[in-house]
């Protein structure tokens, strides 16, 4: 702050004042303006403009109908007539031979009906399309002359795409394509397809409260067997990667905490008064810290190959350089009264530490703990996508895939749900384990105390 | 505590009680301590049962890998200046990868955090809302929208920043809320009560009170933010991450360029984190008062 001597006259202090406006008025409009300079630099550093081309809606489109809705398909082979049927057209969703659902009455001619008076008929020859509205469409596939289309009268509709080998057709209840090998209806529903049962299983189609009937007389084994190996959704796999990820955070965490503390000791002025090991070891916390979780775990990838381990060693590593900084600080800020009045009762050394050190820094070291068992369960499931242990993995390999976007969905919830509930957890037992910390107590915040709070 | 409406209790009384309480506060925490004990050892046998290759066959090649990258590093140690120079975009990447999801996250943040405190919502009934996109943006792994954008955008900088974007923003609304709750009121009510608006009030009565706490907590953000672009370069969002991936991929005989990655991740993240904590310490505890290490 600037001083005022009192022997200023008042144009003096004008000037001054004038000042103080100026500078403050430039700042008002440069730092804006650097930001914004800095966004423009950006855009082109980035290649936005580029992006914008590059994008593939057609992908975002398909992403999101295909999370809450799914497909089945009939189709026909054009030359033995077989007519199949399979939820997302996939082996695991596919219907018993000689089955369809109840919309598909299957014959000599199979009528599907798509709703709203849309039906598709596979005839032995032709294939017919009745599109309220329109007309009907038919085509004759064959071998030697592909497929001919006969369209009602008019322009071809941007909905129909037809070529000597092909014919689509796209409307709001389905989808129709006849190539010369096969005929195939698509009909879209809301919702996630066969989640609780496939169709596989007995307990297919009932009603909950049929299934508890089941379950009440004595089947309830059974059942849960049935979720539980669903092969579509496969749970069992699903809960078993979450443990994982809640495994890596968890141990990582805890580990790095018993390897950080004695340590931290060491890298304190108070309790370590030999200058280089103080040295050398803020050095190594550095250095750990620096290496960075992503470097970590492709070396340690290489050592113990993909999986949990290696995530949660990952983290140990990491968090120890972290811990070993918070909790050097928090030590080099204990209290020695309380020491001494340990040390005066007689108290040997390891008794000093055991009750004049660690109860006054346990809430700290608790409470950094706890916060970080909840961002190292995100950082799990980042490191789990690169490693290949839970969560991360199944989500990767569900969005390689290209198709199953519902189940990508499936594990996005999950994720946001199993982080949200750590985040949860950790705050109840913050409150629990630390008597003093209530939600009440707000002081002034001040980031510079508690430098790594990762939130 | 029922004995001192009871009648007056004798010194023995009262050291009995006091021995039964540390004996259950003994055994309170000897059973935690078993507690937690099993659950490391289980654990941590479980995930090494769940593992590729076991942690006692794996420990002794832990440095297998960063030997060999180091001699052969140390064999062609006269690329490396060329290497570092090669890979310096990719650096730049990265870091304005960071500094751009930090700007944005920060403003969004600044917005959310807003909304989402008392006394100074826009509409106070909103407020419970706005704290749980807060939430939900925190919970985020940036991971999950960054591979979603890449699927939409195609590989490159701009889903990794959208990504880091949203996660930074939900995470600086919960702390920037915080500091707001501690700013005083009056400067508002004060601006209030001359006819300024939402904005003026919140331009010229909040942001001075809490700026020097939010410039902190960005600072500290973007700290965190430069590790998050770089993991994110590793699956495709480009930058350090994805030229590391790709040198990685290439194996024995890149391993000088995988060097020169992990010196350029290495050096910018000790020098941001020295230089954001050195900034860190001068907005918090002013200036004159220096470093207090």
């Amino acid at each position: 702050m600037s001083t005022f001597a009192t022997d200023l006259t008042t144009a003096e202090l004008k000037a001054e004042a004038d000042r103080l406006f100026s500078r403050k008025r430039v700042m008002n409009f440069g730092l804006p303006a650097l930001v914004l300079v800095y966004l423009i630099y950006v855009f082109f550093a980035f290649d936005v403009a580029g992006l914008a081309a590059r994008a593939n809606w057609e992908n975002g489109k398909t992403l999101v109908s295909d999370s809450y809705s799914y497909k089945t398909h009939i189709e026909r082979d054009n030359r033995t007539g077989e007519v199949s049927a399979a939820i997302e057209g996939e082996r695991k969703g596919a219907y018993p031979e000689g089955e369809a659902p109840d919309w598909v009455t299957l014959g000599e001619t199979t009528v599907i009906d798509l709703a709203d008076g849309h039906i598709v008929r596979f005839g032995p020859e032709t294939v017919t399309y009745d599109i309220p509205g329109y007309g009907t469409v038919r085509a004759t596939p064959s071998r030697s002359a592909g497929v001919q289309a006969e369209l009602p009268p008019g322009e071809v509709p941007e909905w129909i795409n037809v070529s000597k080998n092909r014919l689509a057709v796209t409307t709001d209840a389905g989808r129709l394509t006849v190539t010369r090998n096969r005929s195939e209806v698509f009909r879209y529903f809301t919702g996630w397809e066969l989640f609780w049962f496939t169709l596989d299983s007995p307990y297919y189609g009932k009603s909950f409260g049929e299934l508890v009937g089941l379950a009440a007389k004595g089947e309830a084994g059974a059942i849960f067997n049935d979720f539980w190996t669903n092969k579509m959704w496969r749970h069992q796999d699903v809960a078993w990667a979450i443990f994982e990820t809640i495994l890596m955070a968890f141990l990582g965490t805890f580990g790095a905490a018993m390897v950080a503390l004695p340590l931290a000791f060491l890298a304190t002025r108070n309790f370590n008064p030999l200058k280089s090991v103080r040295f050398a070891t803020r050095r190594v916390f550095d250095f750990v810290r620096g290496v960075d979780a992503l470097i970590w775990t492709v070396v340690l990838a290489r050592a113990f190959g993909p999986g949990p381990l290696t995530g949660a060693l990952a983290i140990l590593v990491t968090d120890t350089g972290t811990f070993g900084k918070i909790f050097s600080e928090a030590l080099e800020n204990v209290d020695q009264k309380q020491i001494e009045g340990v040390q005066s009762t007689g108290a040997n050394a390891p008794q000093r530490y055991r009750f004049g050190v660690i109860p006054q820094v346990t809430p700290i070291l608790l409470s950094q703990l706890l916060y970080f068992l909840e961002s190292n369960t995100r950082s799990a499931t980042v490191i789990g996508a690169i490693t290949g242990g839970g969560i991360g993995l199944l989500l990767t390999q569900a969005i390689i895939t290209q198709k199953d976007w519902e189940e990508v969905a499936y594990y996005i919830v999950l994720i946001i749900l199993m982080v949200m509930l750590m985040d949860w957890f950790s705050g109840w037992l913050r409150k629990r384990l630390i008597k003093g910390e209530t939600g009440k107590k707000r002081k002034p915040a001040d980031p510079g105390s508690k430098p790594f709070l990762l939130p | 505590m029922t004995e001192l409406t009871a009648g007056t209790p004798t010194v023995e009384d009262i050291r009995d009680e006091y021995t039964a309480m540390t004996r259950r506060k003994k055994v309170y925490g000897g059973i935690l301590l078993i507690l937690f004990v099993v659950m490391m050892a289980a654990g941590f046998r479980t995930a090494d049962s769940r593992n590729a290759g076991s942690f006692f066959d794996g420990w002794h090649r832990i440095l297998d890998y960063p030997s060999e990258v180091l001699s052969e590093a140390w064999e062609k140690i006269a690329e490396m200046p060329a290497n570092l120079v090669t890979f310096f975009p990719a650096l730049v990447e990265t870091l304005n990868i960071a500094a751009a999801a930090t700007l944005a996250g920060t403003i969004l943040g600044t917005f959310l955090a807003l909304m989402s405190t008392r006394g100074m919502a826009y509409w106070p009934s909103l407020i419970p809302l706005f704290r749980r996109i807060s939430d939900v943006f925190r919970a985020v792994p940036e991971i999950v929208i960054a591979l979603v954008l890449i699927f939409i955008l195609g590989g490159g900088p701009v889903p990794a920043m959208i990504a880091i974007a949203i996660h930074t923003a939900g995470a600086l609304g919960k702390l920037f809320s915080e500091v707001n709750e501690n700013a005083s009121l009056k400067p508002v009510e004060g601006l209030q009560s001359v006819g300024a608006n939402w904005s003026q009030r919140m331009y010229l009565g909040v942001i001075p009170q809490v700026g020097p706490n939010y410039v902190s907590y960005a600072l500290l953000r973007f700290e965190i933010n430069i590790r998050a672009s770089a993991i994110l370069g590793f699956v495709g969002a480009g930058g350090l991450g994805y030229e590391l991936r790709n040198a990685m991929s290439w194996g024995q005989g890149r391993y000088d360029e995988a060097a020169a990655i992990f010196i350029l991740l290495f050096v910018t993240i000790v020098v941001v984190d020295q230089l954001s904590g050195y900034l860190r310490d001068r907005l918090t505890h002013g200036s004159e008062k220096g470093a207090s290490a």
